[in-house]
């Protein structure tokens, strides 16, 4: 099939659609304001169903509908609408209600601003609402994986009954790259045996709500530590470059990783032993990765469009703290390779 | 006595409401307008957290417990997913015209084609009787100990004069304080739910309902209250009744 | 791998010109990103695009060392003349830039008074397109044909074809011409 210029926004919109979403509700905010702009006249084309709502909340909350419908519904957002959305998030989680829902970051808590960055690291990948949950988190560095990625976001959903967030940034949303789009698909809208809609004669009382009234006080521990354990085993995703033999492992997602990828090969024409290892899922993280490393490594360089280096704490417990680890953030400027190197040239002698 | 009760209540489950509360007999009257039309297979509740949340025990459809104040916005959700469903969001008025207002608005400005029936009983059931945007003037609550005012507290919250001149579909306020007016309820409900089958859009029935605990009277007096003191306040009728498209 | 930015105020066109460069790489086979300036930085002050073109993977889609600087005001100039890679392309709208300003001495520097060129032609929205004639005649990674095509095939395709674009187009790459 012939590859189409098209922007990351846009891709993770259309490829929702090809998975068979049907339902989207949500408000406008920058950088992520194209996917709502998108399904509002290619949603109609579709026969489905797309709302400006009057709130983000609104726009979470009329999703919680349609996917306790069975629909596969999306809602998208950027920073902090991300916050507003955590209500309905929580609720998502305890009613084990599958949905997708994509936060193009941006900068800073408060307002911050609309330029591309990783602002939201802490809040997507430890259940930025109330109570214990977690969403799963995929993290797309190109418009060609927002696409693939925002395909089987839906599946993923189901599969657990669980949200699933699409974690991407300023840059990979509004850049345009080459892309190959995956073909349209249909939901059965009626194959689940939870999903709400008319009692049907004979058929049990379907509820949505908490679902430790379900299954009980003493079940619903149980239930949920096996459903998180069962996640962290089987979706770990992640992408290794040049770690076989790399001294200092970079560490990045996103739009951050592409750099990195520039800084590998910037670094490799000089002799340096630099790889990148590109977490995919950043919730499960992908500790399979750091496991597999070898014993060369000296030391991880934490490279994040943040200030704080929102991931250094995961790779510092997926590496069982057995290696130094360092940050190299940007805040209002892109990340610059120049810079990753001079910061790994430092470490190299430092380590 | 001699009476016929829906097969869409469950006799089976307690559902915990407080003796002389309102939500029982709405309840009741929901189902009944429901199996009068013959739509009994067709309904799908949306329920707010707090007292109506019970609802989910005493009628057996299929239902969803939405968060709080998004319940009209979640059915709203439903509908749209499932548009042969009758969609009904049952908000209390702390949800439907405090947390939830904006919903409650946008959803009417949309006409999205559901049923919202606001039970109204002036406090915050559930989490004590504190003040709700309902609450009267002079009614005193744990949040206006010294009586509701409009310069401490805010205007009261009177919907039809809120919604009163927009577009939607059917808007009306009910009580449930005596046989008649239980019955004229139930004739609101049966024509909101017709709207909705006709396509018509946004239908909001406010229910004046008692609340003996948070108003500290009994069940009796409570019905006197409604009677002689809140629907003075709220007058019931039907401010809304466009008409709409043919069946 | 190629690397051009684009840039100028918001309104010239530039991020059109940058899409061009894409779709014409695309048709090509080949692999592409186009990163734009976007939101409040696109109401009425400065716009500007990041092409970078390769046969396999694009790693950072940022331009980190452009071989070709395309400006249409002076503040683009300001802004990125220092990160051209020495032997590089600049394009200068000369309608808009004082003609004393001094330029590194390691680049080549193309003159062109797009604003005027595409006036003259009564298509002011063409200065875009007047400088691409440029680039595509200045810049060795370009084959002027083929960009001249490239144009004609973007605006086809979005149903809008001006014959005036091939003129400015060609009136762009005489300026430049005139100049290597």
């Amino acid at each position: 099939m012939a590859k189409e210029l098209i922007k990351g926004n846009e891709a993770l919109a259309e490829s929702c659609l090809r998975a068979g979403c049907r339902f989207f509700s949500g408000y406008p905010i920058t950088p992520q304001s194209d996917i709502l702009e998108y399904l509002c006249w290619r949603m109609d084309e579709l026969g489905g169903s797309c709302v400006q709502t009057e709130s983000e909340l609104a726009g979470i909350n009329m999703l919680f509908g349609a996917a306790s419908a069975g629909a596969r519904a999306l809602t998208t957002t950027s920073g902090p609408g991300f916050s507003l959305k955590q209500e309905g998030i929580s609720y998502l989680c305890a009613s084990d209600v599958p949905a997708v829902i994509a936060n193009v970051q941006r900068i800073g808590a408060g307002l911050g601003d609309i330029f591309v960055g990783q602002g939201d690291y802490w809040q997507i990948t430890r259940g930025g609402g109330h109570g214990d949950y977690r969403t799963l988190v995929l993290a797309p560095a190109s418009v060609q994986e927002t696409a693939d990625l925002a395909y089987i976001s839906f599946d993923l959903a189901e599969k657990y009954r669980h949200p699933v967030i699409i974690a991407t940034d300023g840059t990979i949303g509004e850049m345009m790259e080459s892309v190959e789009l995956p073909p349209m698909k249909e939901h059965d809208i009626d194959k689940f045996d939870w999903a709400i809609r008319p009692r049907q004669e004979g058929e049990k009382q379907r509820v949505i709500w908490n679902r430790f009234w379900d299954l009980g006080n003493d079940e619903y521990p149980i239930y949920l530590v096996n459903k998180y354990k069962e996640m962290e085993e089987n979706e770990q995703r992640w992408e290794c470059v040049q770690t076989e033999d790399a001294e200092i492992v970079l560490v990045a997602y996103g739009i951050s990783s592409r750099v990195c990828k520039s800084a590998v090969i910037r670094a490799r024409k000089e002799g340096i032993k630099l790889g990148l290892l590109r977490p995919i899922t950043l919730w499960p993280f992908p500790k399979k990765a750091f496991e597999a490393l070898g014993p060369q490594v000296k030391a991880f360089l934490d490279v994040e469009m943040n200030i704080l280096g929102q991931m250094q704490d995961d790779i510092i417990l997926a590496d069982g703290n057995r290696h130094p680890v360092e940050f190299y953030g940007e805040y209002w400027h892109t990340i610059d390779e120049n810079k990753i190197l001079a910061k790994v040239k430092e470490m190299l002698e430092k380590y | 006595m001699n009476f016929k009760v829906s097969k869409h209540i469950d006799l089976n489950q307690q559902a915990s409401w407080c003796p002389g509360c309102g939500h029982g007999i709405i309840c009741r009257i929901i189902t009944d307008a429901a199996d009068k039309l013959g739509v009994g297979d067709r309904i799908v509740t949306v329920d707010d957290v707090a007292c109506g949340q019970f609802g989910q025990y005493a009628m057996d459809y299929n239902s969803i417990m939405g968060a709080h104040g998004r319940v009209v916005a979640t059915a709203a959700g439903v509908k749209r997913a499932r548009p042969d469903a009758l969609l009904i969001a049952r908000p209390g008025d702390g949800s439907a015209y405090s947390i939830g207002i904006e919903s409650t608005i946008s959803c009417a400005m949309r006409n999205e084609n559901i049923l919202t029936i606001v039970i109204n009983n002036s406090v915050f059931g559930m989490t004590g009787g504190q003040m709700s945007p309902a609450t009267l003037y002079g009614m005193k609550t744990s949040t206006s100990p010294f009586g509701r005012t409009a310069e401490r507290n805010g205007s009261m919250m009177d919907i039809t004069k809120l919604l009163g001149q927009s577009d939607m579909a059917y808007l009306a306020r009910c009580s449930v304080d005596s046989i008649a007016n239980i019955n004229k309820t139930q004739k609101c409900i049966e024509k909101a739910l017709q709207k909705q089958m006709n396509g018509e859009g946004f239908c909001l029935i406010e229910i004046l309902s008692p609340c003996p605990t948070n108003w500290k009277m009994t069940p009796a007096q409570s019905m006197e209250f409604i009677r002689n003191t809140q629907s003075k306040a709220l007058p019931l009728g039907e401010f809304i009744d466009r008409g709409g498209k043919e069946a | 791998m190629i690397e051009v930015i684009c840039s100028g105020f918001g309104g010239q066109g530039v991020l059109v010109a940058g899409m061009i460069l894409a779709d014409a790489a695309i048709e090509e086979g080949k692999e592409v990103s186009w990163y734009p300036s976007y939101g409040f930085e696109m109401r009425g002050g400065a716009a500007n695009c990041d092409v970078k073109i390769n046969d396999g993977e694009i790693p950072s889609p940022y331009c980190l060392e452009p071989d070709v600087v395309y400006t249409l005001n002076e503040q683009a100039i300001d802004t990125y003349e220092s990160r051209l890679k020495p032997g590089g392309v600049l394009l200068v709208n000369s309608t808009l830039v004082p003609e004393g300003r001094t330029y590194r001495d390691d680049i080549v520097v193309i003159k062109v008074p797009a604003t005027e060129i595409a006036t003259e032609l009564k298509n002011e929205r063409g200065t875009n397109i007047v400088m691409l004639g440029a680039m595509a005649c200045a810049s060795p990674l370009y084959d002027e044909e083929k960009m001249r095509a490239a144009v004609e095939h973007y605006f086809a395709k979005k149903g809008k074809n001006n014959p005036k674009n091939a003129m400015c187009f060609d009136r762009g790459a005489d300026a430049a011409r005139s100049q290597l």
